[in-house]
């Protein structure tokens, strides 16, 4: 696959705070690369500097073939953003908006005309193209958001967590038509998000940023076999059948105060069944019983860990 | 010619923005309209006294003053509405497209200017109901159009450059408040020459008083003699020093 965004070496400082310090990613074209990491790490102004918004301190930038220190209108001409904010013109409505767009694009009125009007039915903006934006509810801004950042036919796009703050039945709105814009459309997607589940569902590879160095990078599946592995949680009903169980279940590590133990599955239903008949046998209450099977959370949680909670803190 | 391209698309932004709140203009000329009346029913009589006439002789001597104040007053909306836009996620959006990048300005700026002569128009009205009797002729009236032109184009740019400068939309609100003074510390309400020493040299000394000079000139249908050079050179020092400044700070 051709690589479609190349990144070394690229570093930023804001005085003394140093938010990315040598980044390295390959995106190969037509695929969705997410990064995610706390909020702090360094992603936006990734992003920021990769739409060449903001300049960076050093490191080299590749886009669709132009060096983006060189050429920066040849990489504006091959992106498209969709910000964090949403970046549409409340004042004006959905049809203006695309029209504006179209218009700084110099695709001409007829042009223009049939390019919003072909976007209003594809996002399903249709019935409220004469109305301002203004009005629309979270998940049609999204929509007329990523409405005008496809004006242009843009070859890369930037997706700054597009689906912060929408109802679960617009996030899913919003996955569909990412995935239509790589599978229809051949874009290449620069995602980032704080939900995990978001980039286990879209992404094909995923790079993992904490305090500006990726510390982890590969598939969804790659990164969930970087954590440990299936476990068993316990939450005991009283602490008479805590205390009693806790040295004897196999438990790696408790809390007096919640009263769980966390049990390693490495046997699947066999460890599973002998917990309960010790339980059952022992007479011990119990308040609730789960099997955790590792998600990109425990990854992140694990690998992005802060400084401070990993040192002891005797 | 991209950049003139561009900067007629923004500029058509912002006339849709007028459009669709027209109530923003009436409140550009709701304060100037306020100080015409105080001014000339209140203080009317004891000033045109002052200046050698009547309530009517000041009528005609107040309203340049006027229009400068009325011109100011939008330059600070516009500096409202500037701060407002570059922190909407619009001009983010602008700034990775490969446009003509001063264009967002510009098309503030000449979407601002439209705005700025509906109010003048409307302080205008409001002064020739209430006495004001210019004596100008067909070219005059070019010529205070022209000045009116010159001037709101430079405190407009003025305005959108402090506005870009500012970290919020409230010290963009207040930076260009001490520019409504200037006609005050000129000769918008009352006669240099009664003004104490210090204050005069001022007040002769600043580019809203020749500005005010010109337009009661033309106005009254006499030369405007070199204050007209006076304003052009000011007006135009104040629009490059200012584009040239916001544009530093806008592609920053």
């Amino acid at each position: 696959m051709r690589t479609f965004v190349s990144v070394t070496g690229l570093r930023k400082s804001y005085g003394a705070h140093r938010v990315l310090d040598g980044i390295d990613l390959t995106i190969p074209q037509g695929t969705v690369f997410s990064l995610l990491g706390p909020n702090g790490a360094g992603k936006t102004t990734t992003v920021q500097i990769l739409s060449t918004l903001i300049k960076a301190d050093a490191g080299e930038v590749w886009v669709a073939g132009h060096d983006l220190a060189k050429e920066p209108d040849e990489v504006r001409a091959a992106i498209g953003v969709t910000g964090q904010f949403s970046a549409v013109d409340s004042f004006l409505t959905g049809e203006e908006n695309l029209r504006l767009m179209a218009d700084l694009l110099h695709l001409g009125r007829a042009k223009g005309r049939e390019r919003a009007r072909e976007l209003l039915e594809r996002f399903d903006l249709t019935d409220a193209a004469r109305k301002p934006a203004a009005t629309y509810s979270g998940g049609m801004r999204r929509r007329l958001d990523l409405a005008m950042t496809m004006v242009g036919t843009p070859r890369l796009i930037f997706l700054d967590e597009p689906t912060t703050g929408l109802d679960p039945r617009s996030r899913r709105t919003m996955w569909q038509i990412v995935r239509d814009l790589v599978q229809q459309d051949g874009v290449t997607i620069f995602l980032t998000t704080q939900y995990l589940e978001e980039a286990d569902e879209l992404a094909d590879r995923i790079a993992l940023l904490s305090q500006g160095r990726l510390v982890a990078e590969g598939t969804p599946e790659e990164l969930k076999r970087m954590v440990p592995g299936r476990h068993i949680v316990v939450r005991f009903a009283d602490p008479d059948g805590y205390r009693r169980a806790a040295d004897h279940v196999g438990a790696t590590s408790s809390n007096d105060a919640a009263l769980t133990v966390q049990i390693p599955d490495s046997g699947g239903v066999r460890t599973l069944r002998k917990l309960l008949e010790w339980l059952d046998t022992h007479a011990v209450e119990v308040a609730e019983l789960s099997v955790h099977t590792p998600d990109l959370d425990d990854v992140f949680l694990t690998l992005t860990q802060e400084p401070s909670t990993k040192e002891p803190s005797r | 010619m991209r950049a003139v391209t561009d900067s007629a698309t923004m500029l058509r932004r912002q006339v849709k923005h007028i459009w669709r709140y027209p109530t923003l203009i009436l409140t550009f000329a709701a304060v100037p309209v306020v100080f015409l009346l105080l001014f000339v029913y209140v203080f009317g009589g004891t000033m045109g006294a002052g200046i050698g006439g009547d309530r009517a002789a000041y009528v005609s001597y107040l309203t340049p003053g006027i229009l400068i104040t009325t011109i100011v007053g939008a330059a600070q909306g516009t500096a409202i509405s500037v701060a407002t836009d570059m922190t909407e996620g619009i001009v983010a959006r602008f700034k990775t497209m490969a446009i003509a990048r001063v264009s967002v300005l510009t098309g503030h700026v000449l979407g601002a200017m439209v705005q700025t002569f509906l109010a003048i128009a409307m302080v205008t009205v409001v002064a020739l109901l209430i006495g004001f009797r210019p004596s100008a002729s067909v070219l005059d009236w070019l010529g205070v159009v022209g000045v009116l032109a010159m001037f709101t184009f430079a405190i407009t740019w003025l305005s959108v450059a402090l506005s870009v400068s500012s970290k919020n939309v409230a010290t963009a609100s207040n930076l260009p408040m001490p520019l409504m003074l200037l006609p005050f510390l000129g000769s918008g309400f009352v006669p240099t020459e009664s003004m104490p020493a210090g204050l005069r040299w001022f007040a002769e000394h600043q580019p809203v008083t020749p500005v005010i000079e010109t337009l009661r000139a033309l106005l009254a249908g006499r030369p405007a003699g070199s204050s007209f050079l006076e304003a052009a050179l000011w007006s135009a020092g104040i629009a490059l020093v200012s584009y040239l400044w916001a544009r530093r700070l806008y592609n920053r």
